[in-house]
């Protein structure tokens, strides 16, 4: 390859996408399987017009932004907290062990035994899930912080409790915001998972609800248009994560 | 006794690693520094010399022995004793200017006379122009100069140095020598200086305490003090060659056992 212009990027989804509009027309693929493309952006356009998609996107959006963004707080203050006093350590460390095996999808249903089927079920799913990559970030990051850039700010007259704010948890922050992508990426598996399941609201709701009815191209359509906000969550993440890291180069 | 002299007295020092035996790593060292002395502290790696340094600096908890600064025993770190780090230790998410305002920030000084402060600093290392940049955008020395600028803000009695220049380049720690002295002539200061660089300390100090392999003894103090005279007109004379000559025989033994200790 030479060229990497915009055209060429894109090139293999394109491909992808005329494969997918003239394959079920063609009848190479059952088109009550895989309703082709054009039927599908249909479909999506319908389900924006009418309201379905906004209402149980919000509904998702709500889930999702208390899921993960509790579980950033919780987990950047538990895994500083663990690296920095041992007694933290010894308490959390083989709790976060014995959990970070755990397949995430599995504590759904013990959340919604616990919970019910509303929205508090789903929050505390995505918050356990997206809870560990957060802590193990946060507690590396800040195991790894120089131990002469502690001393240097002791040196000046900081407290420890400055050193922990001023020095620790910065010193944390390019590995703490890589783990928190990696919980983005979990956030969404999770969301979309425990409203498939149950529930009346949301996307994933949505995508079971049309599934059931045999509603196709629509079902397609809210598929990629969790796909598309994955992605798009992802790139403005990486966005500002590269904005908040400037001083690294 | 006040001010700023330095008394080390019978310290010795356990390294305990996480696993593994522990290790002895100073045995009974003794050592005055009086005020205002510049003291290096040479020996070969692994010595033990820079742990002395971090018990002196308060990082470390003096079990044996005992340390006192200005007549008070040390006991945790404090701004009355700057350090300054081979790897220059600066915050990398904090610019020039941002890393030279902090001890000023910690010492709760009014903001105008911070900024004034900073910038004083900072032309006095001669790094004006670079005061927004960040720690990654400048060469090794730049970074060391932001590093004593930062130490020399909150205007410490006495200054910890560890191997401040051993990963610069020969030239770059030939102009560090020239400014740090420059610097020590305007704002005299105790200085306690850890190298493994027989020259630098000769060029540097006022006396230099030889320390042996582990576990780190003091082996001789040298007197290093040139009589009348500047120290870059001393670097060329006779007296000079024989006293890095004289040092060195001293250190090279001891090197010699720390590689044996080591193989």
């Amino acid at each position: 390859m030479t060229s990497n212009s915009v055209f060429t990027r894109y090139l293999p989804l394109l491909l992808l996408a005329i494969l997918w509009e003239v394959a079920p027309r063609l009848h190479v693929v059952d088109p009550s399987e895989l309703p082709p493309l054009s039927a599908v952006a249909m479909a999506w356009w319908g389900l924006l017009t009418d309201g379905d998609l906004w209402t149980n996107g919000v509904s998702s959006f709500i889930n999702w932004s208390f899921g993960l963004g509790g579980a950033i707080l919780i987990g950047i203050a538990l895994g500083v907290l663990m690296a920095w006093y041992q007694t933290v350590d010894d308490v959390a460390s083989p709790l976060v062990k014995a959990l970070y095996p755990m397949p995430k999808s599995a504590l759904i249903p013990v959340m919604i035994l616990w919970l019910g089927l509303g929205a508090g079920s789903k929050i505390a799913s995505i918050g356990m899930s997206c809870l560990l990559p957060v802590i193990l970030s946060a507690y590396n990051g800040a195991r790894g912080v120089d131990q002469a850039l502690i001393w240097s700010a002791r040196a000046c007259g900081a407290s420890e409790r400055e050193v922990l704010w001023e020095v620790i948890l910065p010193g944390a922050l390019p590995e703490i915001l890589a783990g928190i992508r990696n919980a983005v990426a979990i956030s969404f598996i999770v969301l979309v998972a425990s409203e498939l399941l149950v529930g009346q609201r949301g996307l994933g709701y949505l995508i079971s609800f049309l599934g059931e009815g045999g509603v196709y191209d629509a079902m397609f359509a809210v598929v990629i248009t969790v796909s598309a906000l994955g992605f798009f969550a992802d790139r403005a993440y990486l966005y500002f994560m590269r904005r908040t890291l400037v001083w690294r180069e | 006794m006040a001010g700023s002299g330095i008394v080390f007295g019978q310290v010795s020092h356990t390294y305990r690693p996480p696993r593994g035996r522990p290790v002895l790593a100073l045995d009974g060292v003794s050592l005055e520094v009086k005020e205002r002395e510049f003291v290096a502290l040479l020996g070969p790696s692994g010595c033990g010399k820079s742990t002395l340094l971090y018990l002196l600096g308060g990082f470390l908890p003096v079990e044996t022995g005992s340390i006192a600064v200005g007549g008070k025993p040390v006991h945790g770190p404090g701004p009355d004793r700057g350090i300054v780090f081979q790897n220059y230790s600066l915050f990398p998410w904090k610019t020039v200017r941002q890393n030279v305002l902090y001890g000023l920030e910690k010492q709760r000084k009014p903001k105008a006379e911070r900024e004034r402060r900073a910038q004083e600093l900072i032309e006095l290392v001669h790094l004006k122009g670079f005061e927004d940049s960040y720690p990654s955008q400048l060469s090794g020395g730049m970074k060391q100069r932001v590093a004593i600028a930062r130490t020399l803000a909150i205007e410490p009695e006495t200054l910890l140095m560890d191997e401040p220049f051993g990963a610069l380049d020969a030239q770059t720690r030939t102009l560090m020598h020239e400014e740090l002295l420059a610097i020590m002539r305007r704002t005299p200061k105790t200085v306690v200086f850890v190298t493994h660089d027989v020259r630098e300390a000769v060029y540097l100090a006022d006396r230099v305490a030889v320390m042996t392999a582990r576990p780190g003894r003091i082996k001789q103090i040298v007197e290093t003090k040139p009589v009348g005279g500047s120290r870059t007109d001393f670097m060329h004379t006779r007296e000079f060659g024989d006293k890095v000559d004289y040092l060195w025989n001293l250190v090279r033994d001891e090197a010699i056992k720390a590689q044996e200790a080591n193989a």
